[in-house]
């Protein structure tokens, strides 16, 4: 709370206020926000509807170190010609970008898996998202608590 | 870009076996959002693009952004089909590709 006097703003509430109007111009760098995640999900689907299901998503929920987080997810396909995944999509809510990565997929991978590792910058949703050959979108979405996050050691 | 990459591949499998592909590759995966000792952004430096194909036809590939933490691990499977040659590359933001291989005896 900053000091106010009857006559206005002392000189130590007028400091006060200019170090924490510099602090927050500092520590607050683009940064990616559900709305984002929601417009570049969406530009990932084409719109389409997003069910939940299909998709097994793991992801260590309390996470100590933001740094590498590792991930894998597995989808429930047969991995034929016909109907097989053909792409999963990783996003986050919280981090400077929405976007994590994309891996794309064929029949030849005979099974619907992959693993990374990734950043967390903050406590968020992370959400995987696989695309069918037939055209629909199954997803999975994990909330993950990070006690020291990614990008802010120099 | 001559960095190391790990990869992890069964030598031998039957035909038809799903194998695992692990891959690692030695890389800062500079986010571009950081600033270092002088007070500059560190300009980005990331890998972009990740493509695996097998005897000539892409099996795998991926798209990668910042938020993939540094020294880049992805791993994915593939059906073992014939002996052959896995090739991995690994591209980043200036264009510059990796390329490693990596043999597979299928019975």
């Amino acid at each position: 709370m900053i000091a106010m006097h009857a006559d206005g703003l002392t000189r130590r509430g007028a400091l006060a206020l200019a170090a924490g109007a510099f602090s927050i111009t500092l520590v607050n760098p683009a940064r990616a926000t559900p709305e984002k995640m929601k417009a570049v999900i969406d530009a990932f689907t084409g719109g389409k509807k997003i069910t939940e299901g299909r998709v097994k998503f793991d992801i260590t929920l309390l996470v100590e170190n933001g740094n590498s987080v590792p991930l894998s997810v597995q989808v429930d396909s047969p991995m034929s010609a016909q109907d097989h995944v053909t792409r999963i999509g990783i996003f986050n809510e919280k981090n400077p970008l929405p976007e994590v990565a994309v891996f794309n997929l064929t029949p030849r991978c005979g099974r619907a898996q992959v693993a990374s590792r990734m950043r967390l910058n903050d406590s968020q949703m992370v959400t995987a998202i696989a695309e069918m050959s037939d055209g629909t979108y199954w997803s999975a979405t994990s909330e993950v608590i990070v006690t020291l996050p990614a990008c802010v050691e120099e | 870009m001559a960095a190391r990459a790990l990869i992890n591949i069964p030598k031998g499998a039957k035909r038809g076996d799903i194998v695992e592909i692990k891959t690692l590759l030695s890389h800062p995966m500079e986010t571009g959002f950081r600033t270092g000792a002088d007070g500059q952004l560190v300009p980005r430096d990331i890998i972009e693009k990740f493509v695996c194909t097998y005897n000539g036809e892409v099996v795998f590939s991926a798209e990668l952004h910042p938020a993939i933490a540094a020294n880049p691990f992805i791993s994915f499977t593939t059906i073992a089909m014939d002996s052959g040659t896995f090739v991995f590359a690994w591209t980043d933001n200036h264009g510059e590709t990796q390329v490693q291989t990596a043999r597979i005896d299928v019975a």
